[in-house]
């Protein structure tokens, strides 16, 4: 097992150059997304330096899957899977705004068609990018990256033509994560051995269900950042309306509303921005937990498995049969047991590091963004609105 | 036509008033119906003319000194400030210019710039002659006189009105011009250029009195012949009959004196022109009315040999800047009449009420007290006209002060409007010009259960003397409010004014508030609706109109108001039955009316989208501020939550760095709460406040229509009554005939009333509509200052919570 170089895991990965990964195009077909990826390296296994291939999300889950499954695997925190690319909200919101059209000013139905199509690219973008954050978390781990699927995913230049989960499959996966869920539960209540894991998993599960709360909390009060804006939208055209109607606003309105379209801007901006560093943010290292949790939730069935094999000993001493069946299992068990738990330990450990780091560049990047937009963003500064008042006052 | 033969000239002491209002009347409608001059040129000339040939053959005989006395107060209180007015936009251009009336305003305008100048100067110039002819010795003698035993100080005071007369002609040139441009022709412009005149009079007497030793040492003879200025005026307002009869030497030789000075101008007109035969045809085109060609007919006479000034006098004749050259001569001495006249009446009343002339001077002071200063100056000026110099000046000030003080309110009513206007034209950024402050505080429930109400403090704070208290505070219920509202509209309503209405009742928020509920949103209902009372409140009382009132005094000042009834036909949604119901009216009558007015027209429709407009912002900002309300709950159960994940973190500087992000975010929370309050009272608030005014200003259209609505039926009623007649002449049957000749004299009567009623509710709700126009764009402009001040402060705010987090954050590894 070679464990080298943990350190430089993170969301903002900065891996060595022998493998560098990174999706610079996707195509959005209907509801089909494909992502070019594109691979540059100098590792001999691959059979060029530098090849593209196109890819689809459901080949990314199948790569997720077939890690997941992969026993060897089994003591690493497998990176989660992108979630699936999502333009439901922005298209509804676009149909939404094309029976709307009848109610709204010319100058609104456009802004409102501006904004939604700078949403929709917003969320184009996004999902890029954690398509593109799951492979490069893969090719900068140093055991992952070595992983023939996943070779296979960057070099196939054909489709991969993966087949699709037929119907009984899926609800086969359902029924798993039913069983885990049960499993999770019962296991739980297992008397912890080693301090460290007894310690992470109670860290683990407080902080999922914290994380995940703050994640459904920050989605809100993004959602909210963006019904403000969009209401920005319509009453600066409103007022645009009403400025150009009546003649004794003409002067004093057009600043009103003009002032209302910058706040929209900024508005907008920082709802998106919030939604970028913040939120998605916090989406990401729950999953990434929820990954994480896996990791112990599978040690912890090798120490069920362990025990159980200890008790099969225990019987088959009793009985004085097939006990060496029963020592060799319980050796395999043990071994995988300790292996697990020793990668465990590394990869829990890396995986602190990892999200401090991301807290960190995240939470600052979000500070700097907000002043920014307080200050440069805003026409409404100290000097600005001095001068403005002047103006009204002329 | 039809109407001018009807319109005999009434008795002369009693229907004064009538005539006032007949000749303001013909002002308001010559606007209207520009290219009906000619016609309009007789009626001009007949209602201002009457009075004074009546005078003459009809006015008591100046043996009886005490009814010329006694008969003045009524035409002091009218006089100057309809009269002359009228007689100077309307009369003289018409008669001048037959056959383009409405040409002569817009010239009016054209040569504003250089006339105001120039009757500036002339009147300067005609002053440095007149003092070398006339010794400076009897003009201030005069000035001694006048002012008996009084102290110096009135003195001091006439002479600063005297000086800022000219900055007064100066300051009108502007105001002016854009004034004339907007109602042309209207009585308004007569008006309103008295009150601008005024208003700067008054402001230059601000001004000036600091330079008062100065001007006063500089200008003596100036300031002295000017003085006798309004004296001439006033007179002429006045006893002119009286002067007319006795012509005594004395009076003669003193207004030669005066006549000199002040109307060189007008003189001049005529010397160009006429001969004496038409002295009164001519009075009307004189700035000071038909007074003065009875008063200085000597002069008149006399004057143009002594005075060597052809060139004005050509200028007059055939320039269209004529007319306006005397209107500025007029104007200034006028003005400034008013002015002084104020001043002086104030010392003699009480010193108190001088220092606030000398100081900030409010309109309503100046308009009150017009009357009666006139009056005393003008008496004084009587008795030394008869040769008795000691003046009792008190027992004729108080005959006049009891009259000016029975009606101040009529006189000064129309005024007022006016100096608002102006005033907000002027001066944005005085937005209180009137000197009276009302808060509504301390909304307090009194009683339990269903029977519960709000009542609310009323607190006034005023100068005015109209006011018994300079601060006093009343206890008002909600429906006190509203009753105070029923109770202008039905008065003030159907002249066209725009009476500001006042929130609605709210049956839901009101039942929460009695429930007892002590939830936020019962707390934001009450103080929602206290700030509505006040904004309400402040609106009636910052109408110059309203504020005139008695009901208004007695809703600000009485301790126990009777209990309003029937205030439930504005309640909530019957309110906006109410006002819809009006609209529907007025699109009805739209279709019948045939809108000759384009201002009107245009208006209607900007109403009309504005509401619409209005209404469509005021969702979107209730729904901004739902969202915001919204955002602010997020933020703080974000805030929470962070908290919680910053305790559950396991690495110091991160756990820290979040709990900081959390406390951040609960600030956030407070900005955004803050920034939700700005939003509903600063913009929503001011919103549905004028989504309620475009109901009121709809409501003043409304009763525009049932004003035409109502002349119409009369016309046609008295188109069937000739008919018939016509047919009872071709039958022969003289009985009836008698009876029909009656009926139709009476819808005569009927229909000339009417329409007047028409033309004084149109000019009425035109002046109403500008101001509430003025009063929107500055209100607005207020509000988006305060709004944009607010989003400024919180957005400073943000930066700086920003600031301090982000040490934190990069202290976090």
């Amino acid at each position: 097992l070679k464990l080298a170089n943990m350190r430089s895991v993170s969301v903002d990965l900065n891996h060595d150059a022998s493998l560098l990964i990174d999706i610079p195009d996707a195509l959005c077909e209907r509801d089909k997304v494909k992502f070019t990826v594109h691979t540059k390296t100098t590792l001999s296994s691959f059979q060029k330096p530098d090849f593209s291939v196109p890819r689809q999300h459901e080949d990314f889950i199948w790569l997720h899957d077939t890690l997941v499954e992969t026993e060897d695997y089994a003591g690493l925190i497998i990176p989660p899977v992108p979630p699936k690319p999502d333009f439901e909200s922005p298209r509804e919101k676009m149909h939404k705004l094309g029976e709307g059209e009848a109610t709204m000013t010319k100058e609104e139905y456009t802004k409102m068609k501006q904004e939604l199509e700078a949403e929709y690219l917003a969320v184009f973008k996004k999902t890029v990018q954690v398509h593109e954050v799951f492979l490069q978390r893969l090719s900068s781990h140093p055991i992952l990256s070595k992983d023939r699927n996943f070779q296979i995913f960057l070099e196939y230049d054909q489709d991969l033509t993966v087949r699709r989960k037929n119907a009984k499959e899926m609800f086969g996966g359902f029924f798993k994560n039913m069983v885990k869920s049960a499993d999770e539960v019962l296991i739980s209540g297992i008397k912890e051995v080693d301090d460290f894991f007894e310690q992470e998993k109670t860290f683990l599960l407080d902080y999922y269900s914290k994380i995940k709360d703050s994640t459904a909390k920050a989605e809100k009060m993004t959602r909210s950042h963006k019904n403000i804006a969009d209401d920005y939208i319509h009453i600066s055209a409103t007022l645009n309306t009403l400025s150009a109607d009546d003649s004794t606003y003409r002067h004093c309105g057009g600043y009103y509303m003009s002032s209302f379209v910058f706040l929209q801007k900024v508005e907008g901006r920082v709802a998106s921005d919030q939604e970028l560093k913040l939120t998605e943010l916090l989406r990401y290292y729950m999953r990434d937990i929820q990954a994480a949790k896996d990791l112990l939730y599978r040690r912890a069935r090798a120490l069920v498995d362990y025990e159980n094999s200890n008790k099969a000993l225990d019987k088959a001493r009793l009985k004085s049969r097939d006990i060496p069946q029963a020592e060799e299992h319980q050796k395999q068990c043990l071994q995988k047991f300790d292996k697990l738990s020793e990668s465990g330990k590394k990869e829990l450990t890396s995986f602190k590091g990892r999200r401090v780091v991301a807290f960190r560049k995240n939470l600052i990047e979000m500070a700097e963004l907000e002043i920014k937009h307080a200050k440069v963003s805003s026409p409404i500064q100290p000097r600005d609105f001095y001068t403005l008042i002047h103006v009204y006052n002329m | 036509m039809a109407t001018s033969s009807e319109r005999s000239p009434p008795p002369f002491p009693d229907s004064e008033d009538q005539d006032v209002l007949d000749s303001e009347e013909v002002g308001g409608r010559e606007s209207d119906e520009d290219d009906d001059g000619g016609g309009d040129d007789l009626l001009f000339v007949n209602p201002s003319n009457p009075p004074l040939t009546k005078m003459d053959t009809t006015l008591p005989p100046a043996s009886q000194p005490s009814d010329v006395l006694m008969e003045p107060p009524s035409d002091l209180m009218n006089d100057p400030l309809i009269e002359p007015f009228s007689s100077l936009t309307e009369n003289k251009p018409t008669s001048k210019i037959v056959s383009e009336p409405s040409d002569d305003f817009v010239d009016l305008t054209n040569n504003l710039a250089d006339s105001p100048e120039d009757a500036a100067e002339s009147v300067l110039a005609d002053v440095a002659i007149d003092t070398t002819e006339i010794p400076l010795d009897e003009p201030s003698d005069d000035f001694v006189d006048i002012f008996g035993g009084e102290t110096e100080a009135p003195r001091e005071e006439v002479v600063i009105a005297n000086v800022t007369v000219k900055a007064a002609a100066a300051a009108d040139k502007s105001e002016v011009t854009s004034d004339v441009t907007d109602p042309p022709g209207d009585l308004k412009t007569g008006s309103d250029f008295e009150q601008e005149a005024n208003e700067t009079a008054t402001d230059s007497i601000i001004d000036l009195s600091d330079d008062l030793l100065s001007s006063n040492a500089q200008k003596p003879p100036l300031a002295s012949d000017q003085f006798v200025d309004p004296l001439v005026d006033f007179l002429s307002d006045a006893p002119p009959a009286a002067d007319a009869k006795i012509p005594s030497r004395a009076t003669v030789d003193l207004f030669e004196d005066e006549g000199n000075d002040l109307f060189t101008e007008p003189r001049q007109t005529k010397s160009a022109k006429q001969q004496q035969k038409s002295l009164f045809g001519e009075a009307d085109e004189d700035l000071f009315g038909e007074p003065l060609g009875a008063t200085t007919k000597k002069p008149v006479i006399k004057e143009p040999k002594g005075k060597p000034v052809p060139t004005k006098a050509a200028r007059d004749v055939s320039n269209m800047g004529g007319p306006l050259q005397d209107g500025y001569t007029a104007e200034p001495a006028d003005i400034f009449s008013e002015e002084a006249v104020t001043t002086v009446p104030s010392i003699k009343k009480t010193s108190a009420v001088n220092s606030k002339t000398n100081g900030v001077h409010s309109e309503e002071d100046t308009d009150i007290f017009a009357a009666t200063v006139e009056l005393s100056l003008d008496s004084p000026q009587e008795e030394r006209k008869k040769g008795v110099p000691a003046v009792p000046s008190a027992s004729a000030p108080s005959v006049s002060a009891a009259t000016s003080l029975a009606k101040p309110q009529s006189a000064s009513l129309e005024e007022l409007d006016d100096d608002e206007e102006e005033e907000e034209e002027e001066e944005e950024e005085q937005e209180d010009k009137f000197d009276i402050s009302i808060s509504v505080k301390d909304p307090e429930k009194i009683g339990d259960g269903m029977n519960a109400y709000m009542a609310y403090k009323v607190t006034t704070q005023t100068p005015l003397p109209m006011f018994r208290n300079k601060t006093f505070t009343v206890r008002r219920r909600f429906s006190d409010f509203l009753g105070l509202y029923e109770k202008l509209s039905e008065k003030h309503g159907p002249n066209g004014f725009i009476v500001p209405p006042p929130p609605e009742k709210s049956i839901l928020g009101m039942t929460k508030v009695k429930v007892g509920k002590e939830d936020s949103s019962s707390a934001d209902f009450v103080e929602r609706r206290r700030a509505a009372l006040e904004r309400y409140l402040q609106r009636i009382v910052h109408h110059p109109s309203l504020l005139q009132d008695p009901d208004v005094r007695e809703f600000l000042e009485r301790e126990e108001l009777p209990r309003a009834v029937g205030t439930q036909a504005l309640s909530g949604a019957g309110f906006l039955k109410m006002i819809n119901k009006a609209t529907d009216a007025v699109s009805k009558m739209t279709i019948k009316m045939n809108e000759s007015d384009v201002w009107f027209e245009e208006k209607l429709q900007e109403v009309e989208s504005a509401d619409q407009q209005f209404r469509k912002l005021h969702v979107l900002v209730e729904s901004l501020v739902v969202h915001r309300k919204e955002l602010s709950l997020n933020t703080a159960s974000f805030a929470k939550s962070t908290a919680m994940l910053g305790s559950a973190e396991d690495n110091t500087a991160l756990s820290r760095a979040l709990s900081q992000l959390a406390e951040v975010e609960d600030k956030m929370e407070q900005l955004h709460q803050d920034q939700a309050t700005n939003d509903t009272f600063n913009f929503a608030e001011l919103i549905a406040d004028y989504i309620r005014l475009l109901g009121s200003v709809r409501g003043s259209f409304d009763h525009r229509m049932k004003a035409w609505q109502r002349w119409q039926d009369a016309q046609a009623a008295l188109q069937k009554k000739r008919e018939t007649e016509a047919k009872l002449l071709w039958a022969n049957k003289p009985d009836k005939l008698q009876l029909v000749k009656e009926e139709i004299a009476e819808w005569e009567v009927k229909v000339t009333q009417y329409e007047r009623d028409f033309d004084r509710v149109t000019a009425t709700v035109r002046k109403e509509v500008v101001r509430f126009d003025k009063e929107k764009a500055r209100n607005f402009k207020r509000e988006i200052i305060n709004y944009l001040e607010c989003l400024l402060q919180s957005q400073q705010q943000l930066i700086k919570y920003w600031e301090a987090f982000l040490p934190e954050a990069k202290a976090i590894a």
